[in-house]
């Protein structure tokens, strides 16, 4: 069989577009109904302790407030563990919202406000008093990292001798960085709308990256049946990772809706989108032992990193270190450090986007002890192995990218001598670093259906948070069932569609992707059969001498449209579901994407203001569906890199115990002013082991190595290492 | 943010009239709802003023610029005796806030900005400025963004303007009209350092409306430049701003003009080192000279030091750019 249209590879525009940029696309906060009530959440102010007294008398009083809800009256919910324990928890006991009288950190809802409206909601909210009984917090993990103890995760165990080979090492480094707490904040603040049905079910329109964890987790929490709970998330504004997990206004919002037999909103305000998950500060250690000719001889990596005291949030930080060189003898150390504060949660390229901070930084303050090119030294010690796996890797074009993007960036011309290139007062400075993340598959479903017009539509229960799930899965159908990309319709983001993985970990193109290839597949083996049995001129046809194209399917001259074999099929409309999984043949395999950036930075030299001024962005990820939203998302993670490195960190007062900078005036990311030209570049990588697309996922990969790319460049440009992160300009002056 | 009643007067004394200790006047709002929104300010009335006739520029008899008070930040940045005349302002006004904000934004409206100090933007915390006597968790948390100049045990907030920092370089004259009638209000006096009053902002009376800004006739057009320096290139408060102003005749200063920004409760300004630097010739060293005297006061925080460091070079370059506009020295 072939299918001889290529939608795959073309840079084919968002096909909800239309939609979003017109307002048509609802989002979860965006779901009218009649008699919709509104929630707000009262947020605590204490880090730790426990609630007295709530008063809501003064908010009961105003005409038109239904009900305020808190830990004394609200509806019945689980009171084990294992219900809130989502596809995504840590290892621990979930956060319940309003399920008794601790107060866990600072911002935790401690009670709901139920309004006609949303105005009302609010105001009525700030008129609620909370007495607490306020205890000893800490929230600074510097001040207990000495407590830290060992993260629940499987580290690859030590290899060779680490201390022996560092100790007698001609040339060292031993460094120390830290990075700070970074919020998510996609555009979207987190909603949901639970529409209550007159059969007492509910349909909740949420911002989630799982709509079948939603679904669980409200069933489970509120030991609903299956049935009774559907949940939709047709378009979520951007997500990162804060969608990973059922969010606190969830609950909420069914807490209210069940008590009241009304349907309920609750949206979080932009203040308290820093009231749950975020990434977690670290502090990190690095030891790089080399022979003078640079070859890596030792490598230890450490992280401590910081969570609740409720739960255990761990993530890849340390084992990139163990990966991405070639190093016989390597120790990697993850601990943690429980504080008055919410669990982590994993943010875009979680782990790897700290981790590489460390060991990039490193790699380049070891290239210059050694006077070593820093790509000439990373191409010294290239792992054609994945060493933490003793696995090949099923392809791996790093060298492409470094070779590619120095040439894009001209690296040629650069004078390793730091302070040695200047514009005026602009000190310039032009650093790299690499990147790595892992291509993941995991279990999808889709399914397939054709109908008598020819219309093909394929459903599964993904999402799009802003990544084009909905483009690059109607490329992938079009082309696999040779039917045309305008005929071809893809629905995700209903928790009743056939099952899919969180949209997370950059898995999504190659776990449903492979799914909705496979149900194309599929449906065409159907049609085919149907093609035998009723039209004479297919009656011996086989897979392998018929073609798919067009709407039709073809045999030499013969040609019948796959809408007449939809009617003819007698199913209406003619339908198959597939389940997807990892291939076998990975097993013997690493799978993973690589990248290397390059970073020009301008620093003036008496103001120590920094502008990236030209980034190139070198990624092998396999097979790319569409390089216009592919590059996207390199583009989102090179501009969230810059921030990494230079705005972004929630400012945490330790002596309240709370996030301060709770705004998007004061929690800094890039502006369009703050950044330059960005050039991506795809290398070519052909792999037939990662999946049947080739394709690998870019949503992560993007903003891995920036951040320490764009530090390498300034001291390039200054002289000056600064390891506590963002680099603000007060570190340069 | 609470309920309120709401009016919107015709003139100029309606609006004075109907103004009471629980009311505020409301133009632009970009500061206003904000502070309403966190419940940070709960007006029981709003007075929206933007129907009054303060939307024009006009000359004075004495050569100078009135603004009226509801003239937008944009439309002021903007305009040719602007852009010719005060450069200095235009440059001010443009390094501030967003296109959007400027848009919506008033003169009078710039002039009454609250800090953007964490700890004041959050109902939930002490702040002597939003609850006087509640405590100040700046002075000893975080003070990166806060004063070195001029603050008090009871408040280390700065004011968030660039517009004013150039306004009292300029020495511009506030009108304001009240209960009692029209008075004038001398830049530098219009802002208050916060003592122990810190939710006194400046000298405005709660009857009492601005209705214009007036520029004097030197707008110092040859030589002047407004720098700002903050965390990201747009939509950031300054870490520190200089506006600096000087009048030369060939290489020698006759007068000059140093206002900065970021670092105290009102555009801080120092009188000694301006006319030190009259009578001086322009050089790197008398530039830096005059930045080390200015910088001698200063008192930083924990945290804010840096400022001092910051200060000190924006101000030699501030001073040094504004020297070369017009191709001098």
């Amino acid at each position: 069989m072939n299918a001889s249209s290529k939608s795959i590879g073309q840079p084919l525009d968002r096909v909800d577009g239309l939609l979003k940029i017109t307002g048509q696309a609802r989002y979860a906060g965006e779901y009218p109904e009649d008699g919709l009530l509104h929630g707000s959440v009262v947020s605590g102010s204490i880090a730790r302790g426990r609630v007295r007294r709530i008063d809501a008398s003064r908010a009961l009083t105003l005409p038109g407030v239904v009900t305020v809800i808190d830990h004394t009256n609200r509806p019945r919910i689980a009171s084990d563990d294992e219900p809130y324990q989502d596809a995504d928890a840590a290892e621990g006991s979930p956060f319940r919202p309003l399920y008794n009288d601790q107060v866990l950190y600072s911002g935790q809802p401690l009670a709901l406000v139920i309004a006609e409206n949303l105005e009302l909601a609010r105001y009525a909210g700030s008129l609620i008093e909370i007495e607490y009984e306020a205890q000893d917090h800490q929230t600074d993990l510097a001040i207990l990292q000495n407590e830290a103890h060992p993260a629940p995760a499987e580290l690859p165990k030590p290899r060779g001798n680490f201390q022996g080979e560092y100790a007698s090492s001609a040339l060292s480094v031993d460094v120390s960085y830290s990075t700070p707490i970074e919020h998510h904040n996609p555009m979207e603040p987190h909603a949901s709308t639970v529409l209550y049905q007159p059969d007492g079910s509910l349909h909740i329109h949420d911002k989630t990256q799982g709509t079948q964890n939603c679904q669980a987790y409200v069933q489970k929490v509120f030991g609903l049946e299956k049935d009774q709970v559907r949940v939709f998330a047709a378009y979520v504004g951007g997500a990162f990772g804060s969608g990973l997990r059922p969010q606190y206004q969830l609950p909420l919002a069914v807490m209210a809706a069940l008590a009241l037999k009304r349907s309920v909103r609750v949206s979080l305000t932009r203040q308290q989108m820093f009231t749950f998950g975020y990434r977690p500060r670290t502090l990190q250690r690095v030891q790089l032992g080399a022979a003078a000719n640079g070859r890596l001889l030792a490598v230890a990596h450490t992280a401590i990193g910081q969570t609740s005291r409720f739960e255990d949030f761990t993530e890849h930080v340390v084992e990139w270190s163990g990966m991405l060189y070639h190093c016989d003898n390597v120790e990697l150390t993850y601990k943690l450090v429980p504080l008055d504060v919410y669990t982590p949660l994993d943010m875009r390229a979680p782990g790897a986007a700290l981790g590489l901070i460390g060991l990039e930084c490193a790699m380049d303050e070891l290239a210059c002890a050694l006077a070593i090119d820093p790509i000439q030294l990373r191409l010294l010690n290239y792992a054609e192995r994945n060493e933490n796996e003793g696995k090949p890797y099923s392809s791996k074009e790093l060298r492409e990218c470094y070779a590619q993007g120095a040439r894009r960036f001209g690296w040629d011309k650069r004078n390793p001598e730091p302070r040695s290139m200047r514009e005026g007062r602009q000190l310039v400075g032009w650093g790299m670093a690499g990147g790595v993340w892992e291509a993941m598959q995991q279990k999808a479903s889709a399914r397939a259906s054709l109908d008598a017009n020819g219309q093909l539509t394929v459903s599964s229960a993904t999402t799009d948070i802003g990544t084009g799930t909905y483009t690059v899965m109607t490329q992938i159908a079009a082309q696999a069932s040779g039917i045309s990309l305008e005929n071809v319709t893809f629905i995700l983001g209903d928790s009743s569609l056939p099952t899919a993985p969180l949209q997370g970990g950059s898995f999504t193109v190659s776990s449903v992707g492979t799914a909705v290839q496979q149900a194309c597949e599929a449906l065409n083996e159907k049609l085919l059969a149907v093609a035998r049995q009723t039209c004479p001129a297919f009656a011996g046809a086989t897979l392998e001498q018929v073609t798919f194209a067009d709407g039709q399917l073809r045999l030499g001259e013969a040609c019948v449209s796959l809408a007449e074999l939809a009617q003819k099929s007698g199913e209406t409309p003619l339908q198959v579901q597939v389940t997807a999984e990892p291939e076998e043949k990975r097993q013997a395999y690493a799978t993973a994407t690589h990248s290397a950036v390059f970073v020009e930075v301008l620093v003036d030299e008496d103001l120590g203001t920094v502008k990236v001024n030209r980034v190139v962005s070198a990624i092998a990820a396999g097979r790319v569906i569409n390089p216009k939203t592919a590059r996207s998302q390199i583009l989102g993670g090179v501009v969230w890199g810059v921030g990494m490195a230079l705005h972004e960190e929630t400012l945490t007062d330790h002596a309240l115990g709370r996030h301060m900078n709770h705004s998007l005036a004061e929690y800094h990311v890039p502006v369009n002013a703050d950044i330059g030209d960005i050039d991506v570049v795809f290398v070519d990588e052909h792999d037939e082991i990662v999946n049947a697309l080739g394709s690998k996922g870019v949503g992560e990969i993007g903003i891995v190595g920036v951040a320490a790319a764009v530090a390498n460049a300034i001291y390039h440009a200054t002289g000056k290492r600064v390891r506590d992160f963002p680099i603000t300009l007060d570190k340069l002056l | 943010m609470n309920p309120f009643h709401y009016s919107k007067p015709d003139t100029v004394q309606a609006a004075v009239d109907l103004s009471s200790p629980v009311s505020r006047f409301i133009a632009g709002g970009t500061n206003l709802l904000d502070l309403m929104k966190e419940n940070l300010t709960r007006p029981e009335h709003l007075i929206d003023i933007t129907g009054l006739p303060l939307a024009d520029l006009s000359e004075t008899p004495s050569g100078g610029v009135m603004i009226g008070a509801l003239v937008s930040n944009a439309d002021l940045a903007w305009h040719p005796w602007i852009q010719r005349r005060y450069p200095l302002l235009s440059q001010a006004i443009l390094a501030g806030a967003s296109p959007q904000l400027r848009n919506m934004a008033s003169t009078g409206g710039n002039l009454l900005q609250r800090t953007r100090c964490y700890y004041f933007y959050d109902a939930n915390v002490p702040c002597n400025k939003r609850r006087p006597g509640s405590g100040c968790p700046a002075r000893d948390g975080l003070n990166r963004m806060h004063a070195i100049f001029g603050a008090s045990d009871q408040c280390v907030a700065t004011h968030p303007s660039d517009m004013c920092v150039a306004l009292a370089a300029l020495e511009a004259v506030v009108h304001v009209v009240g209960r009692g009638g029209a008075r004038t209000i001398e830049f530098a006096d219009f802002h208050r350092l916060p003592g122990d009053a810190p939710e006194r902002d400046n000298q405005l009376a709660d009857d009492e409306l601005i209705t214009a800004i007036e520029l004097p006739a030197a707008g110092f057009a040859e030589h002047s430049h407004y720098l700002k320096i903050r965390d990201r290139a747009s939509y950031a408060f300054a870490l520190v701003s200089v506006a600096a102003a000087l009048e030369l005749d060939g290489p020698v200063i006759r007068q000059a003009r140093l206002a900065l920004g970021g670092v105290a409760h009102k555009p801080w300004r120092d009188r000694a080192v301006e006319s030190w630097l009259s009578g001086q010739t322009v050089s790197r060293e008398t530039f830096t000279a005059a930045a080390d005297a200015l910088l001698q006061s200063a008192e930083p925080l924990e945290h804010n030091g840096f400022k001092v460091r910051l200060a000190r070079r924006a101000v030699v370059r501030a001073l040094s750019d504004a020297a070369l506009v017009g191709g001098q020295a």
